[in-house]
């Protein structure tokens, strides 16, 4: 048994076993083998390289006639996996060095790097990379995941980091939870784990070289613990712990429907985020007065050309019905960044958070912007819809937003689309500049939304990807404190509705906080939204707001968390 | 013992897709057959070991075999290092 620690991001506790997903480069486990176990193993090389083969076979089987010749490069690549030499130098280190299959191969391929890149031959020293491709896919093979992307049994996926394209890939059904090397809370895995309700554990140093493929792993979401091939004894004390966890979510779902009104009448809607249809449904069952945040990304990340106007609206109509009476926010294309779409042909930044992307990215691509905001607003007339502009940073920006979505519905009128009203339309508030300059912006909209994650990266120059940094990344810092005490006031002033759509409306921890701020709209992953409620209920507006003047007059994060923690003990509130 | 030598003929010397076939011919026969170049030799089946030895144009190889279609072999292999295989 082994334990290693990360931090959790999205609770809840998994036993299964192990999937190694190999993104980037593959990391192999070197074990010295007891003299009994290299006649097995060396079977087991044999099996991986046959399989390998039959592979290989399968795809030649499968290309066009046209383009077949008597010897392909294919063929070249079978005999290179049937080259005796190769065979005998790697079964040779399993026999006489008791090194396990992947690393003896390893060791071959060393030795054959180094006499291809001394030949004089630019060809023939190339074909090495011929055979670095084939030794990684039988060492895949050895590690029983050849077949990266369809993963058969539950089990708990454990990578070096996810990107948006390989968690879209992945199957809620058959992940039991995550686990990835890197990462922080709002890293892109964490987000999706969340709203998928799946335990998941980041930032857990060498992972997967330490753990094997089908090792049993206990992952702990909420105190970040990874346990290795536990004992019996441990699995009893987790499958208790999950036992409780899900007792407390029956407790808290009996009454997930029923509003969130604090002791004192004040009633804040409680919305839910989402970015896939399929979210609706559970959305709703937690007890979501709607949504508060769509995002819009997924069906521009996960394919290589860009959705066209009928698609989006179909997809955008579903939502909107499958919301009705409640609303939906969309949250227009949110792209760049640490997202990508692949027909866009983004270049390379270097600093690609500050770069071209979200609205600034629909303006300098307007065919882009004003196809989707066409499926939107036909969409809308199927249901309520708000509309709001992430990452707005100056009135210049809103100016030609509004204008384009003008021009759009214009267009749809003359179209015949009955278009009587347009959608509410709200602004993210997640640029620092958006902030100083609210009071401008609260007169041009009709709602804020607060998103805390770039919110709290701008202002504290914090890369929330990065490990060096992570740690830095504050909500409890007291000048993102003041940062959202203006955004509210501001906004109110103008008598338009503050939300806060960012992780951060999701953190029990923080909900006094922001109640004591006086949000009118708390919009986060499904399935907090029991525990939010429930706990909103026990509050007192007015003690929340003595609490948020409390805490603006502390001068630390530190402070401000002592504060939070007195006070939960003081009222006996528990947070979870 | 047969030993006969060859110049390699082709513009791209013997690269993956004629060591290939070289591979693919040695494994035909009763027989291990063996190309040398200079003080290298390595087995004619192994196609990483043939590529390794940098057969580039105008390069001379030796070709022998051990076994019972020893002399069939060899001859087979010579005609396919000279004709001009791509």
């Amino acid at each position: 048994m082994k334990k290693l620690k990360g931090i959790g991001v999205s609770p809840g506790v998994a036993i299964g076993p192990a999937y190694i997903l190999l993104t980037g480069r593959i990391k192999i486990t070197r074990r010295i083998l007891r003299p009994e176990e290299v006649s097995r193993e060396i079977n087991r090389f044999h099996r991986a390289l046959d399989e390998t083969i039959r592979d290989l076979e399968e795809v030649k089987k499968h290309i066009p006639a046209e383009m077949s010749q008597p010897l392909s490069i294919i063929d070249a690549h079978i005999l290179m996996l049937k080259d005796p030499s190769l065979i005998r130098e790697t079964e040779r280190y399993i026999r006489e060095s008791f090194m396990n299959a992947e690393w003896a191969l390893r060791k071959v391929l060393s030795r054959y790097q180094q006499i291809f890149l001394s030949l004089g031959d630019f060809y023939l020293r190339e074909r090495i990379h011929d055979l670095e491709h084939l030794i990684d896919k039988v060492i895949l093979t050895l590690q029983g995941q050849n077949n990266q992307t369809t993963l058969k049994e539950p089990a708990v996926i454990v990578a070096h980091d996810l990107s948006p394209a390989d968690t879209a890939r992945l199957r809620p059904d058959t992940t039991q939870a995550f686990v990835t090397e890197v990462g922080s809370r709002t890293s892109h895995t964490a987000i999706v784990a969340r709203s998928l309700g799946i335990p998941a554990v980041v930032a857990v140093k060498d992972v997967t070289e330490t753990v094997n493929p089908g090792d049993l792993l206990i992952v702990d979401g909420l105190s970040g613990e990874v346990i290795i091939n536990p004992t019996q004894e441990v699995i009893e004390e987790f499958l208790d712990r999950r036992l409780e966890c899900q007792e407390r979510k029956a407790f808290l779902s009996k009454f997930a429907k029923e509003p969130a009104i604090t002791l004192d009448g004040r009633r804040v809607a409680i919305r839910a985020n989402i970015e896939l249809l399929d979210e609706i449904p559970l959305a709703l069952e937690f007890g979501a007065e709607g949504v508060g945040l769509y995002r819009t990304e997924y069906l521009y990340v996960t394919r290589r050309d860009l959705p066209g106007e009928e698609e989006l609206y179909r997809t955008y109509r579903q939502v909107v019905e499958g919301l009705s009476p409640e609303l939906v926010t969309f949250r227009t294309l949110d792209i760049g960044g640490d997202k990508f779409a692949q027909e866009l042909d983004l270049p390379e930044e270097i600093n690609p958070a500050l770069g071209l992307r979200a609205i600034r990215l629909c303006l300098k691509n307007p065919a882009l912007f004003r196809t989707q905001l066409r499926a939107i607003l036909r969409a809308s007339l199927f249901g309520r819809v708000r509309i709001m502009f992430p990452m707005i940073s100056g009135l210049g920006e809103l100016h030609l937003a509004k204008e384009i979505l003008a021009e759009v519905a214009e267009e749809l009128r003359r179209e015949g689309v009955e278009l009587k009203e347009l959608p509410s339309l709200g602004v993210m508030i997640e640029v620092p500049s958006a902030v100083a300059i609210a009071d401008l912006l609260a007169r041009e909209v009709d709602f804020f939304s607060i998103g805390t994650n770039d919110l709290i990266q701008y202002a504290l120059a914090i890369d929330r990807g990065n490990e060096e940094v992570a740690h830095l990344y504050e909500p409890l810092h007291p000048g993102i404190l003041r940062l959202i005490k203006q955004s509210v006031e501001a906004g109110h002033r103008e008598g338009i509705e503050v939300a806060m759509c960012g992780e951060m409306a999701g953190e029990l921890f923080c909900v006094p906080l922001l109640i004591g701020f006086g949000l009118d709209e708390l919009s986060m992953n499904p399935q907090t939204i029991p525990a939010v409620k429930n706990l909103v209920r026990k509050l007192s507006f007015e003690e929340c707001q003595a609490l948020v003047e409390e805490a603006l007059n502390l001068p630390t994060p530190e402070e401000v968390r002592a504060l939070l923690l007195d006070w939960f003990e003081k009222k006996d509130l528990t947070l979870f | 013992m047969v030993k006969r030598k060859v110049v390699i003929q082709n513009d791209l010397g013997l690269h993956a897709r004629p060591a290939a076939k070289l591979a693919e011919a040695a494994r035909k026969f009763q027989a291990k057959v063996y190309l040398r170049k200079g003080s290298q030799q390595v087995e004619a089946e192994s196609i990483l070991d043939v590529l390794s030895l940098a057969c580039t144009k105008g390069s001379i190889i030796e070709i022998w075999a051990e076994g019972e279609e020893a002399e069939r072999a060899v001859s087979e292999i010579v005609e396919l290092l000279t004709e001009k295989i791509s």
